[in-house]
């Protein structure tokens, strides 16, 4: 098979990709103003890598960017089990390639010859971040929400404790940027991969 | 260059026509960073055009918090022993600052779409059927704590002066300059307090004495302290933080 010729993330996925970096961008920077009116933990962010100025114009665009992450993440989820492919790319996801997978990865010999299919580390790494972000969107909601999600907000431990999952779940969407983005730069065509879909 | 120069010349023309410089100063600082360079791609190429689209999503957020509002949806009430202590005091001044209302010339005042348009005075206020709650006071900045209010039913109140329950809008007035508005089904729910009593004890200056517009419901910046006037009405009051910004339904 050429992959060359052969597309293997459909236009709509890059989309959802794009869409969704610059919201989530949005998101946590917006978020780290809003932290910062109030921290929960003994540090705030620098004012210059936050975004908003104030409390009040972080807030317009934390609650504007919501509905960005919010319907572009139902298209991807929908078009992603309706077309098969969450089944098909993450699943199965044995242990056993887990564990080879990651060790030959720590030691640099792990094979990208095929990126029409992602290797069990990947596939681990991308549920991982989807099951992040529906945690920040959940947790979000209670913050936001208290006494209109009573479920949510008991699942949360109320809603002091609703802060401090919203803050550990974008403490993780954050270090997987960091991994996500230094694996790209380690083999760049994947970068080509998610622009032109081959 | 010759982009840079034309972008610069826009922003400047762009910030011209906007009308008020306190409007202007907020804009400016919540545009800053990324703004113009995360909005480049769109249709959004200048700091007015953002300020429309985030007031206008803010807007469009307040329906959509309206129509997520369950009027029979009750915030949680929680034990004694749960009160924050001390109660932190919150305020767009320091505590040097609080308005020293005299309770013995206080008159509450009341207008706009209402059957009966007599001031209150305290005494009247306190004969009226009290209760009270503890519910946690949710804060705009995030941090939250919880207390013991006591006093009127909004909803029993706004009765007593034959309101126009139909209307859009309650509005405040209070000692310090402070003002707001809220929605009426937020005014008529069960948990909406008029208070005059904090822990048990007469509100003190610090909390909005003579009386604060207790709502679990709502943010802590739309619960009004010291309130010397409400009115009714079918026209958008806006407030002080809400004309600064702050989303106005502000529900949680």
């Amino acid at each position: 098979m050429n992959q060359n010729h052969k597309t293997i993330h459909p236009l709509w996925l890059r989309l959802n990709h794009w869409i969704n970096l610059v919201a989530l961008v949005i998101m946590v920077l917006s978020g780290w103003r809003i932290y910062n009116a109030s921290p929960i933990f003994a540090f705030s962010f620098p004012k210059q890598i936050t975004l908003g100025g104030w409390l009040g114009g972080a807030l317009l665009w934390h609650f504007a960017a919501m509905w960005l992450v919010f319907f572009n993440g139902v298209m991807y989820l929908s078009l992603n089990i309706v077309s098969g492919r969450f089944k098909t790319r993450f699943f199965p996801l044995r242990m056993r390639d887990l564990v080879s997978d990651f060790l030959s990865a720590l030691k640099g010999t792990l094979s990208h010859d095929t990126l029409a299919e992602y290797n069990a580390v990947q596939k681990l790494a991308y549920l991982f971040v989807i099951a992040d972000v529906i945690l920040l969107v959940l947790s979000g909601l209670v913050v936001w929400k208290s006494v209109q999600f009573p479920l949510l907000r008991e699942l949360m431990g109320d809603y002091d404790n609703a802060r401090i999952v919203h803050f550990c779940a974008m403490a993780a969407l954050v270090a997987f940027t960091a991994v996500h983005v230094a694996m790209v730069a380690l083999v760049p065509k994947t970068l080509i991969l998610m622009i032109r879909g081959r | 260059m010759k982009k840079h120069l034309d972008k610069a010349i826009i922003i400047r023309e762009a910030l011209k026509e906007l009308p008020s410089p306190a409007r202007r100063l907020f804009m400016k600082r919540a545009v800053t960073l990324g703004g113009l360079s995360l909005l480049s791609g769109c249709t959004v190429t200048d700091e007015a055009s953002a300020e429309r689209m985030l007031v206008k999503i803010s807007r469009l957020n307040d329906d959509f918090q309206a129509w997520l509002f369950d009027p029979n949806k009750l915030a949680p009430t929680y034990p004694e022993s749960m009160i924050t202590k001390p109660f932190p005091f919150n305020a767009y001044y320091e505590r040097d600052k609080v308005p020293l209302v005299d309770g013995d010339d206080y008159v509450l005042e009341v207008s706009g779409l209402v059957a009966d348009k007599h001031s209150w005075s305290l005494d009247e206020l306190y004969r009226l059927p009290q209760t009270d709650q503890i519910t946690r006071h949710i804060c705009v900045e995030g941090w939250s704590a919880i207390g013991k209010w006591g006093g009127v039913t909004f909803s029993t109140f706004l009765k007593r002066i034959g309101a126009d329950l139909t209307a859009k809008y309650v509005g405040f007035k209070c000692a310090d300059d402070y003002y707001t508005s809220i929605d009426m089904p937020t005014a008529l729910h069960a948990q909406t307090l008029l208070t005059f009593t904090y822990d048990g004890k007469t509100l003190p200056p610090e909390y909005g004495y003579p009386m604060k517009l207790r709502m679990p419901t709502k943010l802590g910046f739309k619960n009004p302290k010291h309130i010397v006037a409400l009115f009714v009405t079918n026209t958008y009051p806006g407030g002080y933080w809400e004309d600064k910004g702050y989303n106005w339904f502000s529900g949680v």
